[in-house]
Parts: C-alpha cells; sequence; structure tokens
C-alpha cells in the first residue's frame, strides 16, 4: 500500500485565491538595496514577521527588471505567505508590487521611504505588520487534497552517492506524486547538459519539447558567446572526476534522477513564471541553490526537494528546503541539516520504493506544520537571479 | 554486504559504494531496477564512488548507465574492470 494516493490529504493554509500553503507567513520584503534597514528594523518591532533581504533593484532594466518585478511580486504571491508588507525608496515601484499582490486578495500594504525617512516609514510599516500578524495567528489549517499541494526539487554539492541514492529517491516520490495532480518542478539549464535529449523525450508533446530545447539551446549560446563552448575540460569538474564521474552525460544523468522514470514535462517556465496546470514545469534555471530554491518560491511552490551529496546547508524563506543524503559520511559530520538519511539505501537495506515512500511521509509532515533542520536552524537565503549588469 | 550498485539492467557498470576495494576482490552488486544481485572480481583497485564493469566492453562500444549512453570505450575493457576517464570518452567533443 502505498503511503500517498489521491485520497492523501494535508493540513494547509487554503488563501483568498484558493492556493493552499503549508506556512504562514507574514513577510516584509524591501523593493530595493535601500530599504533593507527599514524592513529589518519592522521585523524587529513586529515578532512573528519574517523579513527578507536582498541586494538588487536599482537601476536594472528590460528583461532583467522584469525578473526582479516577477521575483518580489511571486515571493509575496506564494500561498506560505498570509500577508505583505512592502517597502521601497519610493512610492510607485513599491506601489507596482503591492498591486500585483493584491490580486491573489490577501493583505498587503506598501510604503515609500522619500519624503518621510526610515523613522517614519518604520513606523507607519510596523503598525499595519502588527496588524497582519495578530489577524495571521488566527488562521487556522484546514484538510486539503493532495492535488493542491505544489512541489520543486534542485540538488546541490551533488557527488556519486546524489546519483545513487538521494536524487532516484525524489524521483520516485515525483512519479508517485505526479498522478495525484500535484504541481511538481525542475530545472538547472546548465546541469541539465549531456542528458538534454532524455529530458527533451520526457516532454509530453512536441510543443512543450520544442519550447524546451529552445531553452536549453539559449543557454548554449551564452556559453558561445563566453567562449566556453567547448566545455570538455570544465564538465565533469576535476573534482567530478575524482569522486568517479566520468562524462558530463552521466553527471547530468545523475541529476535527471530527480525526475523519475514515469512523469511526463507538461510544460516549461521562464524563471520565476507560474505553472498554469499540474503536472511536471521544466524551469529555465541556475543551477546555483539559492538561485533556484529562490526562483521556486517565487513561482509559487510550497515545499522543496534538496537531495546533497556532500552536504549543502540552504533555506529559503518562504519555501521549508527538505534535505535528503545518502552519503553515509555527509549524515555522519553534518546530521543537524539532513531531514532525510536515505544510505540505507546503498546498502540495499531499503529499496527506492521505500525511500521514495519515507521520503513522502517526511513532507506531508513538514507540509502539516514540522520545522525543517534549515527552518530550526534559521536559513533564510532569499537570492534573486540577475540577466545582466545595471544601467 | 553490497561492493557496488547498478542503476538499470541495461548498464555496462556498477559504482562502487565501499571504500578501498582491491584487484582480485569478489563484488557483490545491486542491480536496483529489479532488486537483483550481481557478482564480478575486481580486475583492479575500485575507489569508492568510481566504477567497476560488469559486461565486456569493446574499443568504440556505447558505454550505458543509468539506462542511457554516457560515452563510447576507446579501449577493449574486460568484466571487472576500472571504467573511467582512462578507457571512457563522451561521444560530444
Amino acid at each position: 500500500m502505498a503511503v500517498i494516493n489521491s485520497k492523501t490529504t494535508f493540513w494547509g493554509y487554503r488563501r483568498e485565491n484558493g492556493r493552499v500553503g503549508v506556512r504562514n507567513k507574514v513577510i516584509i520584503l524591501p523593493l530595493d538595496d535601500l530599504s533593507n534597514s527599514a524592513c529589518e528594523a519592522v521585523a524587529h518591532n513586529i515578532k512573528g514577521t519574517t523579513y527578507i533581504n536582498h541586494p538588487y533593484g536599482r537601476l536594472q532594466f528590460g528583461a532583467d527588471l522584469e525578473l526582479h518585478f516577477r521575483t518580489l511580486i511571486g515571493a509575496g504571491c506564494n500561498p506560505n505567505v498570509a500577508a505583505v508588507v512592502v517597502i521601497g525608496i519610493e512610492e510607485e515601484w513599491t506601489n507596482r508590487i503591492v498591486k500585483e499582490i493584491a490580486k491573489t486578495g490577501k493583505p498587503v500594504s506598501g510604503f515609500g521611504i522619500e519624503l518621510h525617512g526610515d523613522h517614519d516609514t518604520i513606523l507607519r510599516a510596523s503598525r499595519v505588520a502588527k496588524e497582519y500578524v495578530q489577524w495571521a495567528s488566527e488562521l487556522r489549517r484546514v484538510e486539503c487534497p493532495i492535488s493542491d499541494l505544489w512541489v520543486s526539487t534542485k540538488c546541490g554539492e551533488s557527488d556519486t552517492t546524489s546519483g545513487c541514492g538521494s536524487n532516484p529517491t525524489v524521483g520516485n516520490a515525483f512519479d508517485k506524486l505526479d498522478p495525484l495532480g500535484v504541481t511538481l518542478c525542475f530545472g538547472e539549464t546548465t546541469e541539465i547538459t549531456g542528458g538534454e535529449n532524455i529530458v527533451a523525450d520526457r516532454c509530453a508533446t512536441p510543443e512543450v519539447r520544442a519550447a524546451f530545447m529552445k531553452m536549453f539551446d539559449r543557454y548554449q549560446e551564452v556559453i558561445e558567446r563566453h567562449k566556453t563552448s567547448d566545455l570538455s575540460d570544465s564538465q565533469p569538474t576535476k573534482g567530478n572526476i575524482a569522486g568517479g564521474l566520468t562524462t558530463i552525460e552521466e553527471k547530468a544523468l545523475g541529476n535527471i534522477q530527480k525526475i523519475g522514470h514515469k512523469c511526463k514535462v507538461v510544460g516549461v517556465l521562464d524563471k520565476a513564471e507560474v505553472p498554469t496546470k499540474p503536472g511536471l514545469w521544466f524551469m529555465d534555471s541556475s543551477s546555483a541553490a539559492a538561485e533556484m530554491v529562490t526562483l521556486c518560491a517565487a513561482s509559487g511552490y510550497a515545499v522543496h526537494f534538496f537531495p546533497t551529496g556532500q552536504g549543502n546547508v540552504i533555506g529559503n524563506p518562504i519555501i521549508p528546503v527538505i534535505k535528503l543524503c545518502a552519503n553515509p559520511r555527509t549524515v555522519r559530520t553534518m546530521g543537524e541539516h539532513v531531514d532525510y538519511d536515505c544510505t540505507g539505501l546503498l546498502q540495499r537495506q531499503k529499496n527506492l520504493d521505500q525511500t521514495g515512500d519515507e521520503l513522502l511521509e517526511i513532507m506531508l509532515r513538514v507540509c502539516n506544520g514540522r520545522l525543517t533542520c534549515a527552518e530550526a536552524l534559521g536559513h533564510n537565503e532569499f537570492v534573486m537571479t540577475r540577466l545582466y549588469e545595471s544601467a | 554486504m553490497i561492493h557496488f550498485l547498478v542503476h538499470d539492467k541495461k548498464d555496462s557498470v556498477g559504482v562502487a559504494v565501499v571504500e578501498g576495494i582491491k584487484a582480485g576482490q569478489e563484488l557483490t552488486g545491486w542491480l536496483m531496477e529489479d532488486d537483483s544481485t550481481v557478482t564480478v572480481k575486481a580486475a583492479n583497485d575500485i575507489p569508492i564512488g568510481h566504477k567497476v564493469t560488469i559486461k565486456p566492453l569493446k574499443n568504440g562500444e556505447t558505454v550505458w548507465k543509468y539506462g542511457f549512453d554516457i560515452g563510447k570505450a576507446i579501449a577493449d575493457i574486460k568484466v571487472g574492470e576500472h571504467l573511467h576517464v582512462h578507457n571512457v570518452k563522451t561521444k560530444r567533443w
């Protein structure tokens, strides 16, 4: 009997727009680098709020600016967020974020610092944040069908145990979640190099396949432009080779284990774009851990699977990051970061079906409220992807 | 005791999951796809995380791992031999 089936439920927060979150955050969101201090002060004043810190938002333009807005708006719209206070250096761009988040129906207010200064801005924003956090504290979890859940994945600090153990465990869980109508996501355009044809073959339609290959080819052009088109000296890396990885294909295949064997790619997403239906989505994204998880949060994902080999410590202020590891040395030396130890898989004490089920059990507990290691340790990495230099 | 893992029935190789495999050692592998056992005799020392050949390969033949093409043999490779950058290359470059 599988751990999850179509009757499986979890306890989540159903938001005004119908989306379901697994956390109930009131976030203090800076429009730009200049507003971090005021946001931090508000979060210090009002207990139970979450302050987000990032270094960007000035003199960006074009697609890079659009991505900046999409990421911040997406973070605010994420169903793990109950209410949002936005602070920016000036009101016009601040209000652009407020207006978009308000479309979800959740409480959101914006404050500009110009003509007020930090003191007055912090005072005004703190008053609103206090109302929000008290209001949110009375919201209750309700029982929701598993199909209301959105789950993303990305691996990091990978080694050979990732391809053997932790990545296929995520793949097994994805293969079980997909038929239940769960919305899934993977990405890492750069680290799929060598396995792009396998992802292409997993695309549900010729249109999706063409859209995926377009994203992949775009990345290849970036490599070409920076004159590193022949990656044979850097992929696999010297460290990868020392660890036993022989070819770029083998490295990519280890990564792709995360999407299992059955689920099809139903569509592709630009960075921080919101999926429009259930199923597995490919997001064109960086392979840097905090960037990718931040983009997943901005796309609306509620919980994240993060397989690691050598041991990554990442967390995120919006989505709980569930870390799993099949490397016994990492589990021994960095155990406080590992939510699920799947080392038994490498000694045949467990099979993939069991580790996939056990990961899903942990996922349901986290969705129902159990704090992840990263949450308990206070890891709040929010890293925005930049496309090019500022004006 | 499991010395190496094999992902797929089609695979030419297994991955060492224990330290200190020595030439001449009898190795037990676990074929994960159908939960069966594979045994080979190590022809070389195999470091943890590195690959041991479980099916003989001719020079130029495709190497399979995860059930997929990961490159080609650039020498004849016998069962039990260490398979790595000295005898296998990507077909990409």
